[in-house]
């Protein structure tokens, strides 16, 4: 009984997460005007900021159960800490993707030091990477539950802390600084096209949790099983 | 009182094993003087000081890392971590015992790597060594907790690099704008916060590391 | 004052203890047994706390400081001498008048001659000798041995018979061992493991 209910709890998240995106991409690209100085390709704006804030709900929320297990040390935090991480990297590898494509467009690189975003996801992927490795070079067990949530804690600190890295180390190595034209002062349209956008990210990020989620915990009983059977 | 105790008999003892059996210093000093060396020739000769000033950043870094992989060698030898997280002490004084005989080793490796630095490159100014000073405190409280990750792992002289660097770049940042700007407080008030915020962390969070 | 109820716990996916049921009272000597691998080391870590139970309860009624364990290694810094090492638990533990009691110790255990050297150049049942001292060290309540006879001379176990006769009855004990006989007199419950 439970079960299929949550299935089709499953089943609304993921269909509301493919009309909002539907909606949004058609508010992106057919009634948003043309952004002032950027024209037709600022339009990314739409897609590259939702996914980079859906990255930082998917690592707030792993380091949240990383508190919850080191708090209550019940073994089930470890497994939704671990895919809320899985979630934000992949979203994060996304905010690096689309933020390249515009940075591509805007100026020309694929690659620009000065764009904060970019610097930052990276400093993240690569702390994030390494979680992975972690989790796979310690033996499965409370011991790495426990390095896993640290791990993740020190992640939400870093997050800040990075950010103000990257804008003391603009003012250090790079002079100039690349900003887009749009993200102080959004008209209506653009307001509502933005968070029906952010609102389908978010959306689709949450049915990729729970549809990994359910996954990884059949995995794991499926294991129980086995071993129960010999 | 007793926990400064703890901390102060668990740090002598560090000392103690590195006096008599000179593992890690020497290793060290040589590696950041070497890499120095190594650096002039890979810098074009016309190299900027901010150029210069980052690169005695990566060589301090690496020798922190060349020291932090042998944090806990001693500790694994014999199952003695366990033999510690038993003692009925603070778990969170083996961390800190640890941070100070590490501090201990980077200050002994930069004695030498400044002087030799302001020898092969530029003079050293007051900015550089309060950055250092701030430096080290930050990594020897990160690198000490991820040691102690590292060392329950199957490949621990590579996960601990991959760990660590990630989360120490804003150091470089903070230690590169105090040594090479006309405005180093910012930079030293910077690397005050990243001190303060991951000791904290990482004090709080040793226990959990070590224990099941 | 251990109590275990469906005890279970795995490494990975490899169950090592599954299904474990004892009770200990104070002043109880509990014999554990079992070949190779059956999960008697696991099970002294899991009531030492180094371990945590992956199923099932248990439930150790002493303080961290009231445990006195003994591993299969010697839990000692190698490069420091048999005194050092002592000297350092000593603190940790808060043993009071420490010299003296680590000076009996050493005594009792024919180390005394020895205290000076480095661990890594005492041999394994000197080493031993050694790993008893520091168990015992802060007097606990409750003594966790794993295999305590292993590598010690004939002499060595003579005195480890002695002090286990004068402590038995007084202080609680759970003692694994693959060769029961030099204490199964002393025991109150036997605890087999497949």
């Amino acid at each position: 009984m439970s079960t299929s209910l949550r299935n089709n709890e499953h089943v609304v998240l993921a269909a509301a997460a493919g009309c909002l995106l539907l909606a949004g991409t058609s508010l992106a690209f057919y009634w948003v005007p043309n952004a002032p100085v950027e024209g037709f390709r600022q339009r990314i704006f739409y897609f590259h900021v939702p996914i980079a804030l859906t990255a930082y709900a998917c690592f707030g929320w792993a380091a949240w159960k990383a508190l919850r297990l080191l708090w209550t040390r019940e073994r089930r935090y470890d497994l939704e800490s671990y895919t809320a991480v899985h979630m934000g990297v992949i979203f994060g590898i996304l905010t690096l993707v689309t933020g390249s494509i515009w940075a591509r467009t805007s100026w020309g690189h694929w690659w620009v030091w000065g764009s904060r975003q970019l610097v930052l996801f990276l400093v993240l992927f690569l702390f994030y990477a390494a979680y992975f490795m972690l989790r796979y070079s310690v033996e499965p067990g409370p011991r790495r539950a426990n390095m896993s949530a640290v791990y993740t804690l020190f992640g939400v600190a870093l997050i800040p802390i990075s950010f103000l890295a990257i804008r003391l180390a603009e003012d250090l190595v790079h002079p100039v600084v690349f900003t887009h034209d749009v993200q102080n002062r959004l008209t209506g349209s653009q307001l509502l096209t933005f968070l029906v956008c952010l609102a389908g990210m978010l959306a689709l990020a949450g049915s990729l949790y729970a549809n990994e989620l359910t996954g990884k915990r059949l995995d794991a009983r499926l294991r129980e099983l086995r071993e129960a059977l010999q | 009182m007793t926990y400064l105790g703890d901390v102060f008999a668990l740090a002598r003892k560090d000392l103690l094993l590195e006096l008599r059996s000179r593992d890690t210093v020497p290793a060290m000093l040589l590696f950041v003087v070497s890499t120095l060396v190594v650096f002039h020739f890979a810098l074009p000769s016309e190299a900027s000081a901010t150029a210069e000033t980052g690169l005695l950043w990566v060589a301090l870094l690496f020798t922190a890392l060349l020291g932090l992989v042998r944090a806990f060698v001693a500790e694994r030898e014999e199952r003695v971590l366990d033999g510690l997280v038993l003692a009925p002490c603070d778990r969170s004084a083996i961390w800190l015992g640890k941070v100070i005989g590490v501090v201990a080793f980077l200050v002994a490796a930069e004695v030498v790597a400044l002087p030799a630095y302001a020898l092969f490159f530029r003079p050293v100014g007051w900015e550089l060594v309060a950055a250092v000073a701030l430096a080290d405190l930050g990594l020897a409280a990160v690198g000490t907790l991820l040691a102690a990750m590292a060392a329950a792992g199957r490949a621990r002289e590579l996960l601990l690099p991959v760990l660590f660097l990630p989360l120490v770049i804003p150091i470089v940042v903070g230690g590169v704008g105090a040594s090479a700007t006309d405005d180093p407080g910012r930079y030293l008030a910077f690397l005050g916060l990243y001190d303060a915020v991951f000791a904290i962390l990482s004090w709080a969070s040793f226990e959990y590391v070590v224990t099941e | 004052m251990i109590t275990a109820r469906r005890l279970g716990r795995d490494f990975g996916l490899k169950r090592v203890l599954r299904d474990v049921d004892f009770e200990v009272p104070h002043g109880g000597f509990l014999l554990v047994t079992g070949p190779n691998g059956s999960g008697k080391s696991t099970l002294l870590s899991l009531c030492a706390g180094l371990l945590a139970p992956t199923a099932g309860e248990l439930a150790v009624e002493a303080d961290r400081g009231e445990i006195g364990y003994l591993a299969h290694e010697p839990l000692v810094y190698r490069e420091l001498t048999a005194l050092e090492n002592l000297d350092l638990y000593g603190r940790l533990y808060r043993v009071p008048e420490r010299r003296e009691r680590i000076g009996m110790l050493l005594e009792r255990f024919g180390l005394w001659e020895a205290r000076r050297e480095r661990v890594a150049s005492l041999s394994r049942g000197t080493a031993q000798r050694l790993a008893l001292c520091r168990a015992l060290l802060h007097d606990p309540r409750l003594l966790l041995l794993d295999e305590p006879y292993s590598g010690l001379d004939h002499a060595g176990a003579r005195l480890l018979d002695d002090e286990l006769d004068s402590l038995v009855g007084e202080r609680t004990f759970v003692v694994a061992t693959h060769a029961p006989q030099r204490v199964e007199a002393l025991a109150t419950a036997a605890l087999s493991l497949a």
